[in-house]
């Protein structure tokens, strides 16, 4: 899968591929976000939203938000999404759920692949500047923890791959900036 | 539901309980105050006690309180009982936006002379039916028009304006009441009838008495535009309270107004 390969290449392989690969590479973000994990006698999959923001601004662009899509009882998911705090206060709290393109159902635990094509869907067009992407995520009967990756759009060489790491609620998150 | 069995006296039983200046004060605890989904619900706790938040006095009595949806409309409490130290009731919110829900207390206290000896009058008089309370022969008659505010804030999706009635000491948004963060300082600005109340001290009193040694007290007060700037140390409850006394009374015989207004903000962490 190019996701996974531009990620164990990493830095050294993305500057020859911003060179030769436009065409069938569109530029864009590739993201890894792995969901650690954690032995609870009974483990509900998190609640994670990744956006982008930009120093002094205070609003943000959501790339992805994964729910409890599915009724449970009497209850919707959506009644949770504000408990991923920092999202819901920067963006969630605007947008309606079930977001075309945006939202999802909760991951499994292990490895998540991501890619957004910039100018299309959720990223759109970027303006160059420079860009945080956050990875927030909230576990019922757990914790909740947020993980920022800096990095400027347009991706300059060498500095394609962003690598970050939660403690607790978030494992390796690995962001691949395409030119 | 309950708001339609409420009569204007029923809804001023509290009245003679002048909050402001009086060791006991009034709250309300709503459940959330920022909340998301299609609907959710809320339920408030109200009561007056000595410590905001603790349990151990007495209950804010029903009828009186009401809770007004983003669009203006009055909306139905649900689920009220009054227990020995709370009275409690459900708000069911279908409308994205931000809810009000309080208690507005109008009407007349005040004392007279009969042979020798002060005489309060007592609870939820109006305008209307002061006078009947009042025997004749009495002298040294005192009346205070009273308006006092009590309400809270809960938001269901994206925050939306909350418009002052005009009437009264009223807060209005700078920063929303339901968007506040700790570590991040906030705007208020207050009104009496609709225009700035510059030099209005202000109470702020942290949730969690029970658990420190001292109040936690702090006091603030609005600049010239009637403004005033809060930060907020912790996440929590806050119980907000300010009081001014005027003379512009609608009833003549009345040689002030008080007026007061109580909120509950609810502080998230960052």
């Amino acid at each position: 899968m190019k996701i996974s390969h531009n990620i164990v290449i990493g830095g050294l392989a993305a500057p020859a591929s911003a060179l030769f690969a436009f065409p069938a590479m569109p530029a864009g973000l590739d993201l890894s976000i792995t969901i650690p994990q954690i032995k609870v006698a009974e483990y509900h999959r998190p609640y994670v939203a990744v956006w982008l923001e930009q120093p002094d601004q205070p609003t943000a662009r959501t790339l992805s938000v994964w729910y409890q899509t599915v009724k449970k009882g009497n209850e919707e998911g959506t009644k949770w999404l504000h408990d991923v705090r920092s999202w819901w206060r920067k963006s969630g709290r605007s947008m309606r759920f079930p977001a075309d393109g945006i939202s999802g159902a909760t991951r499994a635990p292990g490895p998540q692949k991501l890619s957004f094509t910039a100018g299309k869907g959720p990223l759109g067009t970027l303006a160059p500047g420079n860009y945080e992407l956050v990875v927030e995520a909230a576990r019922e009967d757990g914790g909740r923890e947020l993980v920022r990756l800096p990095f400027a759009w347009p991706a300059t060489p060498g500095q394609t791959m962003v690598r970050a790491s939660g403690k607790s609620e978030l494992g390796a998150i690995a962001l691949s900036v395409k030119p | 539901m309950l708001r339609s069995l409420a009569t204007a006296a029923a809804a001023l039983a509290l009245l003679a309980t002048p909050f402001a200046a009086e060791a006991h004060r009034p709250w309300l605890r709503p459940s959330s105050t920022v909340l998301s989904g299609d609907e959710s619900w809320v339920t408030v706790d109200a009561a007056a006690s000595t410590d905001p938040f603790v349990l151990d006095h007495q209950p804010l009595r029903l009828p009186g309180f009401a809770a007004w949806a983003p669009d203006g409309h009055e909306v139905p409490l649900e689920n009220a009982l009054t227990g020995r130290y709370r009275t409690t009731f459900d708000v069911h919110l279908t409308q994205q936006g931000s809810y009000r829900i309080g208690l507005v207390q109008n009407g007349i206290a005040g004392s007279y002379m009969l042979n020798g000896e002060q005489k309060r009058l007592p609870r939820g008089l109006t305008k209307d039916n002061y006078s009947d309370q009042i025997p004749s022969g009495v002298t040294d008659v005192a009346l205070s028009e009273v308006l006092n505010r009590n309400e809270t804030y809960v938001t269901l999706g994206q925050p939306t304006p909350l418009k002052p009635t005009g009437q009264g000491l009223e807060l209005v948004p700078v920063t929303h009441p339901n968007d506040l963060v700790a570590g991040e300082p906030a705007t208020f600005a207050f009104l009496i009838d609709g225009k700035p109340a510059p030099s209005l001290s202000i109470t702020i009193i942290p949730d969690g008495r029970r658990y420190r040694d001292d109040t936690a007290e702090r006091r603030f007060v609005t600049d010239a535009t009637g403004r005033v700037t809060i930060d907020w140390p912790a996440p929590g409850l806050y119980w907000l309270n300010a009081t001014a006394t005027d003379a512009r009374v609608s009833l003549p015989a009345a040689k002030e107004r008080r007026l007061g207004y109580t909120t509950t903000l609810e502080v998230l962490a960052p």
